[in-house]
C-alpha cells in the first residue's frame, strides 16, 4: 500500500474540539516532571523508612509487600479490566506453602516459593478455564468463592495449617547463605523485588501481549474481529496477577514471620482495592504509591485519636473524587492530558 | 472472477422480527461490493452473520470455498475477514498507534515472556509494527495524532482510525460499516480515496453505506436490503434507476 503523506492538520477536525490540540513542548516537559513525581515520593517513602527504621519501617515492608500483590491484581483488573474478589486465595496458597515448607520440612525459601506458584497457579487454572470461556460474571463469583473456601481450608486443616493458632518460626527471606535480616536489609529485597514487578509490567504494557490485553479490555468484540482469542488472554492475565499474589503470600510469611488464616482474609482484598483505585487503575506506578498511601494514611491521622477513622475515610473520599482514575491519573490531569 | 465470500440465504430471526431474510449474494476477489439500504434494513445484521459475531438462524457463510458459517470472529479473522463497527469499538486506553498495532496482531507472534526479555528479534518485529501503524495512520490522515489516545480523537477520527486498525490486519475481505458516518468532507473524499486503493491492492472490500456519493464513488456492484430481503442488486447508477429501491427509499 502507497505511503501517502497526511494533508489533515491536527487543527482540521469539527470545530470545539479544542482539546485535540497537540501538547505544546513545555508541558510534555511538565508531564516528564510529573511522570516522575509518584516515584520520587515513593522512593522517598521507603529511603525515609530504612533511614528511621523501626515503626515506620515495618508499615512500609508491608506496604511494598501490598504493591506486589496490587501490582498483580491491576495487571488482571487494570490492564484486562476484569474483575476478582478472590486474590487473596492465592496469597494464602504461597504463603501458607512457604510457612509449612520452610518450617516443618526446612526447605529453602526460594524452593518453598516455587512449590506454591506452582499451587496457586494450578487453582487459579482451574478456576479460570471453565469460568472464562462464559460470558457474565462466573469468574468474579468463582474467584468470591475460592477466597472463602482457601480461608477455610487454612483454618480447618490444622494438621498442616494448625489453625487460628497459626505458625510461627518462619525463617526470614533468604537466598542461599544470603538471609535478610534487620529493617534495612529486607527492605532493600522487597523494593527490589518491587522494582523487578514494575519492570515486568512496563515491558508487559509495551509489547502484542500487553496491547491484547488492553485490546479486551477495550472492547472484547474488536478483539476477537482482529483476531485475538479473547478468552486465552484473560487467562493469561489471571494467572500472571495470580503469581504475583501468590509471591506476595510468600514474602508477608518471611517478612512477618508467622501466618495465620486472618492475614490472608477478605480485608485484604477490600484493602487492595482501595490501593489500587486510590493509585491508579491501568499504570505500571499506580499500585506503588497506592499500597504506600493507604498504608501510611491512617497513621498520618493517629495524632487526632477520635477522628482517625474520620479523617482517613474524608482524606480516601476526596482522593476518590478529585483522582477518579487514581493519583497517577491526577498527575496527568495537573499535565494537561487527558487522564491515561 | 473468482468468488471471495458467498452468503447463502441468510437469514436472522429476533423472536418474531426476521432482520435478515434469506438473503444471497456473492462478493468476487477483488473491487468494492457495496450494501445500502434504509434505517433498520438489516445491513448490520447481515454483518454480524458475516463476520460470526451472531450466529445466522438460516443460510450459510462461505469463505474462499470452506463453510465458515459457525465459526467464531476470532477464527474468521484469521483467515482475512476483518470488520469495522458501525458504532465505533476502539480500545481507549491506547494511542492511536497502538490501536492500529493491535491490528497486526493475527500477523506478528510473541507472548509474556518475549514481551519481559525482549530478544532482538521481537525488538526488531517491534519496530516494524511502529513503522506500518505510522504508514497506515498516514495513508487515513491521522499520522498527526497517533501519540493521542483513541478516546480523545473526535468521532470522525475515530472511525478512520478503526478502518487503519483493520487494514493493519492485512485482510483478505474487509467489512465497513458506514466508515463514512460522521466525516466531514476532506475526510469523506480522503476515505474514498482510501478504499480505492484498499480495492486496487487485491483487498475486496464489503461496504455499508449511506452516504451515496461515497456509494457512487466507489463500489461496483451494489446490493439493496429491504425490510431484511434483498431487493436489487447491480452496478451503481443500475440500482439507482431501480424503481423498486427508490420506492424503499422513499417509504
Ligand atoms: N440484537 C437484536 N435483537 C432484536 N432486534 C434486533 C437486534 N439487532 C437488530 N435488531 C433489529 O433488526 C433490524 C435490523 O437492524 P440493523 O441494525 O441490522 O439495521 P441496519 O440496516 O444496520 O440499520 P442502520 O442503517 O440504522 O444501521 C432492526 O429492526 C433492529 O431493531
Ligand atoms: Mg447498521
Amino acid at each position: 500500500m502507497t505511503n501517502s503523506p497526511a494533508t489533515t492538520s491536527p487543527d482540521a477536525g469539527p470545530p470545539g474540539l479544542g482539546s485535540e490540540a497537540e501538547g505544546t513542548p513545555a508541558r510534555s516537559g511538565l508531564a516528564l516532571v510529573l511522570g516522575a513525581l509518584p516515584w520520587l515520593v515513593a522512593a522517598g517513602l521507603v529511603g525515609a523508612a530504612g533511614y528511621l527504621g523501626g515503626y515506620l519501617a515495618t508499615i512500609v515492608a508491608f506496604a511494598l509487600i501490598y504493591a506486589v500483590f496490587v501490582t498483580g491484581l491491576n495487571i488482571f483488573m487494570g490492564f484486562t479490566a476484569q474483575v476478582s474478589f478472590g486474590h487473596n486465595a492465592f496469597a494464602a496458597i504461597g504463603g501458607y506453602t512457604s510457612a509449612v515448607l520452610t518450617t516443618t520440612y526446612e526447605w529453602p525459601p526460594l524452593a518453598a516459593f516455587a512449590a506454591g506458584l506452582a499451587g496457586s497457579l494450578a487453582l487459579a487454572g482451574l478456576i479460570g478455564w471453565p469460568t472464562l470461556r462464559l460470558k457474565g460474571h462466573y469468574l468474579s463469583m468463582g474467584t468470591l468463592a475460592i477466597g472463602l473456601i482457601v480461608y477455610e481450608i487454612a483454618v480447618q486443616w490444622e494438621s498442616v495449617t494448625q489453625g487460628y493458632l497459626g505458625i510461627s518460626g518462619i525463617p526470614s527471606l533468604g537466598i542461599g547463605r544470603f538471609e535478610a535480616t534487620g529493617d534495612r536489609q529486607i527492605l532493600a529485597v522487597l523494593t527490589a523485588i518491587v522494582l523487578l514487578g514494575a519492570f515486568v509490567v512496563a515491558r508487559m504494557r509495551r509489547s502484542r501481549f500487553g496491547r491484547a490485553l488492553s485490546a479486551v479490555a477495550g472492547s472484547e468484540e474488536a478483539a476477537r474481529a482482529l483476531g485475538i482469542d479473547v478468552a486465552r488472554y484473560k487467562l493469561a492475565s489471571f494467572l500472571l496477577s495470580a503469581g504475583f499474589a501468590s509471591l506476595a503470600g510468600t514474602l508477608f510469611v518471611h517478612v512477618v514471620g508467622y501466618v495465620s488464616p486472618e492475614v490472608f482474609g477478605l480485608h485484604m482484598v477490600i484493602l487492595a482495592f482501595t490501593m489500587l483505585y486510590v493509585g491508579g487503575l491501568g499504570t505500571v506506578v499506580g499500585p506503588i504509591i497506592g499500597a504506600l498511601v493507604i498504608s501510611l494514611l491512617p497513621e498520618t491521622f493517629r495524632g487526632f485519636r477520635d477522628y482517625q477513622d474520620l479523617g482517613y475515610g474524608a482524606a480516601l473520599i476526596l482522593l476518590l473524587i478529585y483522582a477518579p482514575r487514581g493519583m497517577a491519573g491526577l498527575i496527568d490531569l495537573a499535565a494537561g492530558r487527558k487522564a491515561s | 472472477m473468482t468468488v471471495r465470500l458467498s452468503v447463502e440465504g441468510a437469514t436472522k430471526r429476533y423472536g418474531g422480527l426476521t432482520a435478515v431474510d434469506d438473503v444471497s449474494f456473492v462478493v468476487p476477489d477483488r473491487g468494492v461490493t457495496a450494501i445500502i439500504g434504509p434505517n433498520g434494513a438489516g445491513k448490520t445484521t447481515l454483518f454480524n452473520l458475516i463476520s460470526g459475531a451472531q450466529p445466522p438462524t438460516a443460510g450459510r457463510v462461505v469463505f474462499e470455498g470452506e463453510d465458515v458459517t459457525r465459526l467464531p470472529p476470532e477464527a474468521k479473522a484469521a483467515r482475512g475477514l476483518v470488520r469495522t463497527f458501525q458504532l465505533v469499538k476502539l480500545f481507549a486506553d491506547l494511542t492511536a498507534a497502538e490501536n492500529v498495532a493491535v491490528g497486526t496482531h493475527l500477523k506478528t507472534r510473541g507472548g509474556f515472556l518475549s514481551a519481559v526479555f525482549r530478544p532482538p528479534s521481537i525488538r526488531r518485529m517491534e519496530a516494524g509494527i511502529a513503522a506500518r501503524s505510522r504508514e497506515l495512520l498516514d495513508l487515513v490522515g491521522l499520522g498527526a495524532v497517533a501519540d493521542r489516545k483513541a478516546a480523545t480523537l473526535s468521532y470522525g477520527r475515530q472511525r478512520l482510525l478503526e478502518v487503519a486498525r483493520a487494514l493493519a490486519a492485512e485482510p483478505k475481505l474487509l467489512l465497513l460499516d458506514e466508515p463514512a458516518a460522521g466525516l466531514n468532507a476532506e475526510e469523506s473524499a480522503r476515505l474514498s480515496d482510501v478504499i480505492r486503493k484498499i480495492a486496487a491492492s487485491g483487498t475486496s472490500v464489503l461496504l455499508i453505506e449511506h452516504d451515496m456519493t461515497l456509494v457512487m464513488n466507489t463500489a461496483d456492484d451494489v446490493v439493496v436490503i429491504d425490510f431484511g430481503r434483498k431487493i436489487a442488486q447491480g452496478a451503481p447508477a443500475e440500482v439507482k434507476a431501480n424503481p423498486a429501491v427508490i420506492a424503499a427509499y422513499l417509504g
